[in-house]
């Protein structure tokens, strides 16, 4: 019994020790790891978008709550203005949750680009909402409160013949974008000038 | 029977050289191999779990009870395993992408284990060290070099770890890739070949 103890003793403290040590390691990585997330994952629709802005957009980034979730927002300096946002949000694609990247001009509300973040669609026919620009060019200059639909459901998109699921999805989650910016509008601009 | 620090290290990089002479860790060797960058990336990362799982183990060899040794071990091994995942994601993030699932997966490479239980459960500490720094090089070595010649002869390039470069084309632009090689199968086959080989030289 008693070396029962001893062994029970001696692999809980082993544990414990490794837990307290990799606690350590992981706040102190933390921001890092985010930063590199980032950096590699969202960073290329990003730059994509905010094509020719003169800030670094993963810099100058605040955060939201918005309905229970915290979202990032990317802010674009043009000609010395700051008055684009870039933000995420999910849609339902044919292979799971898409992100989708809108960015929104704040002063004339108008939608810039969007992009194609991460995604599983099938290779060749819904992936072709990140690697066809002809699909995503579409959305470029749509006011906010033109009709985020495709053209089956009654809107003005053309969705990628043989991904209509794709392009529902990608769609739905830009008027989602949509709808919470125009929520959030006043924050935002606080944000972005402050 | 004591050998010399020295020999402790060099063993591991011929004469029982991973995966080659040992035969143990096969998993990442097969699945880890498609492209330089890979090869050096898993490579990098196990020695430097081996070597601090060898050191710690060989510290904590009296305290640990032999009912519960390979328990502790392994939580040694997760401990730096997993530190090792997220340095790698805040360092160098792209090779923590390639490396995927085959990263906390080292916490049940046999190597590891084979070397906590064979020798530094059993050695002092510099031996341990000096073990563990041998079989990772040695580990390292293996990799890069099926790596390297199953890259250059099936895709026809050359990808560094760490830096974003590689190098295209490099038997000439004319040359056409055999990519047989960086599929699955072709990595029992070069593993094949390379053992064949490795026992060709030691015969002699």
């Amino acid at each position: 019994m008693r070396e029962m103890i001893k062994l029970f003793v001696i692999v809980t403290l082993f544990s414990a020790i490794s837990g307290g040590l990799l606690a350590t390691v992981k706040s102190a990585t933390q921001e890092r790891i985010e930063l590199q997330q980032l950096t590699y994952v969202k960073g290329p629709a990003i730059t994509q978008i905010l094509e020719g802005c003169t800030n670094n957009p993963i810099e100058d980034r605040f955060k939201l709550n918005h309905s229970g979730s915290s979202i990032d927002f990317f802010i674009g300096e043009f000609d010395g203005k700051r008055n684009t946002i870039a933000f995420e949000n999910y849609g339902k694609g044919f292979g799971g949750n898409m992100g989708v990247m809108v960015a929104i001009n704040t002063d004339t509300d108008q939608i810039t680009g969007i992009g194609i973040t991460t995604h599983s669609e099938s290779p060749g026919i819904g992936s072709r909402a990140k690697t066809d620009p002809a699909f995503s060019r579409q959305f470029k200059g749509m006011s906010i409160d033109s009709a985020f639909r495709v053209k089956a459901d009654g809107g003005d998109i053309d969705a990628i013949s043989g991904a209509t699921v794709t392009s529902r999805g990608v769609s739905g989650a830009v008027a989602e974008v949509v709808e919470i910016y125009k929520r959030l509008k006043n924050e935002i601009l606080k944000n972005v000038q402050g | 029977m004591a050998k010399s620090v020295m020999q402790e290290f060099t063993k591991g990089l011929w004469a029982e050289i991973p995966p080659f002479r040992l035969v143990l860790g096969l998993c990442p060797t097969l699945a880890m191999t498609q492209s330089f960058a890979k090869g050096v990336g898993m490579g990098v990362a196990v020695t430097f779990v081996l070597v601090l799982s060898n050191a710690l183990i060989s510290m904590l060899r009296n305290v640990i009870p032999k009912k519960v040794r390979i328990a502790c071990f392994i939580i040694v091994i997760a401990t730096f395993v997993t530190i090792v995942e997220l340095l790698m994601q805040a360092y160098a993030y792209p090779l923590f992408t390639q490396l995927g699932i085959f990263l906390p997966l080292i916490v049940v490479n046999c190597i590891l284990l084979g070397r906590a239980e064979a020798f530094a459960a059993k050695n002092r500490v510099v031996p341990s060290l000096a073990d563990g720094l041998g079989m990772g090089i040695g580990f390292t070595l293996s990799l890069s070099a099926l790596a390297a010649f199953r890259e250059v002869f099936g895709a026809g390039t050359l990808t560094f770890p760490f830096v974003e470069y590689s190098i295209q084309n490099v038997l000439g632009a004319s040359f056409q890739p055999f990519t047989f090689l960086v599929e699955a199968p072709g990595a029992f086959m070069c593993l094949g070949l390379m053992l064949c080989v490795m026992n060709l030289l030691g015969k002699k």
